[in-house]
């Protein structure tokens, strides 16, 4: 993990995470960019939850471009208010999307194309904030669309169940805008709850996320998606998502926090074990509901 | 609680009443889960449910979710798949409910989740749109639920964030929105209705132990009654049984 965000996420690129929305966001990833002291970062994503605040109260994010950031168990992020209401402990500036226009911006992405028309959010106030939006219309009728504007991020990063060695990822529960996403990055980190064999994984290539030439790094991290949820393999972490925002509530106690969970852990398996075994067995899934296998036979 | 029952248990029975039978919803979060629960319990058991993060379902989660992508939202959905899949079939005029909510709404049914004050120096920087947005374009028509106080019940929102009926009849039309507007705003005092003619919103029942007057005190415009208000009809016994089992802990409506 350590070498993947030194090597990827640089000062001032663009990071798409949080893609699957409220499940199976990369916090590994994120606590690391946060150790690594990265600055003027952009943000991407749909509804970004606790990371993105944590994100902005650690002064490594410059821009967002979201759909929604907060807290899902507890509504506002208070760092991200603070940020953006009075500039500490850095100003952020926001480019609003909704859920809809940020997932046709990464579509449009992926396909290579400048923009995606849609009749969402015309009347609303979020298109005539930001470059990311015109007026159009359709050409045949006339009639009023918003055209959105292409995003390609300069890294995406998502967490999945598997993946093999190449970059070849099988991701499942509701995806949110995970395909896109990885499809419309320039480089694609990967973190994976278990590394497999090719062969195992390229046995399903339906499932499979993305090509693996679009994948920069695979990043073995099991449990790296805490203290959002993973199909098949946890549970959200809900006293997490309350507790930080209680204890996030002044710059102060924030930092505090980010102490504690963060920058006083010097990776991903020192967080769990903070977090405690107890507290781990509590959350893996238990009831196990495999599919029945395909039969891919020529 | 001397009523027996919580304003949000309250809310939630209101809202399960606005889903009809065989109606495709767009469920959201929070209190919509619950009632989507209750009116495939009771009058709607043809309903279907979709959430944005890409599942349809046709009943509800057999265990309490925290979020929409918790992981017990899956066992059992008719399709799991992404979020551009859901909000195309949203686009298409194919979803005929669904449910937002706000911290600010306005006579017109207008909703801002973004931003209290001037955007560039907001005084309050709100989460933003999510799908909200979406729901309110798109849908054949949608629900507000939220808590009424008198600030949050403005004359005129100072930012859309969710487009309502903008400034009055044809608005929507002008600015070539497809969706048919908000079609009732749940509240925790009463349940407001949108004028066929005048799209505004007038109060069409106030919750027992409230009045058009006690409601009309915590609401920001000149407040009008619908002809026909009456109150609002308590959850019925077995209504606040449906609700309490899915939600135990009173997590949602406690």
């Amino acid at each position: 993990m350590r070498e993947a965000i030194a090597r990827f996420v640089t000062d001032g690129v663009s990071v798409c995470l949080g893609t699957a929305l409220e499940a199976a966001i990369p916090f590994a990833a994120g606590h690391e960019i946060v150790r690594q002291g990265k600055r003027d970062l952009t943000l991407i994503g749909p509804i970004s939850d606790m990371l993105f605040d944590q994100l902005i109260g650690a002064g490594s994010v410059r821009r967002v471009v979201a759909a929604w950031v907060g807290n899902v168990s507890a509504g506002l992020g208070h760092s991200y208010r603070r940020a953006t209401e009075r500039g500490q402990p850095s100003p952020v500036a926001v480019a609003d999307h909704s859920n809809l226009t940020l997932s046709l911006a990464l579509l449009a992405g992926s396909l290579g194309v400048p923009y995606i028309p849609t009749h969402s959010l015309l009347g609303s106030d979020i298109p005539a904030a930001h470059d990311g939006f015109e007026r159009g219309a359709d050409p045949w009728s006339g009639a009023p669309l918003l055209l959105v504007s292409a995003i390609r991020p300069d890294v995406t990063i998502v967490h999945v169940q598997r993946a093999d060695a190449e970059g070849h990822c099988h991701a499942w529960g509701p995806l949110g805008v995970t395909r896109e996403a990885a499809l419309a990055a320039k480089q694609v980190i990967v973190v994976a709850e278990e590394i497999w064999p090719a062969a195992r994984i390229l046995a399903d290539p339906n499932l499979v996320l993305v090509p693996a030439f679009k994948v920069a790094a695979v990043v073995h991290e099991p449990w790296g998606a805490l203290p959002s949820p993973l199909q098949g393999c946890y549970a959200r972490d809900h006293d997490l998502f309350t507790s930080y925002h209680d204890e996030s509530r002044t710059q102060d106690g924030f930092r505090a926090w980010l102490d504690r969970w963060v920058l006083g852990v010097g990776d991903w398996p020192s967080f769990l074990k903070l977090l405690g075994p107890e507290r781990l067995d509590r959350l893996r899934a238990r009831r196990h509901l495999p599919s029945e296998p395909l039969d891919y036979g020529a | 609680m001397t009523a027996g029952y919580t304003a949000r248990e309250l809310m939630v029975a209101a809202a399960a009443r606005e889903i009809r039978d065989g109606e495709r919803v767009f469920v959201g979060m929070r209190l919509p889960i619950l009632a989507f629960a209750l009116a495939k319990r009771t009058h709607a058991p043809g309903a279907i449910g979709l959430f944005e993060n890409g599942l349809v379902r046709d009943t509800s989660a057999d265990e309490m979710l925290f979020t929409m992508s918790d992981p017990p939202n899956v066992p059992g959905a008719l399709w799991c798949t992404s979020t551009g899949n859901i909000m195309g079939l949203l686009e298409q005029g194919l979803v005929d409910l669904g449910f937002i909510g706000g911290a600010e709404v306005d006579r017109y049914g207008n909703l801002n989740t973004s931003y209290i004050g001037e955007p560039r120096r907001p005084r309050v920087k709100l989460p933003g749109s999510g799908g909200g947005a979406d729901i309110a374009s798109l849908a054949r028509r949608f629900v507000i639920i939220m808590p009424q106080e008198t600030h949050r019940f403005v004359e005129r929102v100072g930012y859309i964030t969710s487009p309502g009926h903008g400034d009055g009849p044809g608005w929507r039309e002008r600015v070539g929105l497809p969706g048919g507007g908000p079609s009732a705003l749940i509240t925790t005092l009463g349940v407001f209705r949108f004028d066929e003619r005048t799209r505004e919103a007038l109060l069409a029942s106030y919750h027992p132990g409230q009045s058009v007057d006690t409601v009309r005190a915590a609401t920001g415009w000149r407040l009008r009654a619908a002809p026909d208000v009456h109150e609002t009809p308590a959850p019925s016994d077995g209504e606040l049984a449906l609700v309490r089992a899915c939600d135990p802990r009173g997590f949602w409506t406690r």
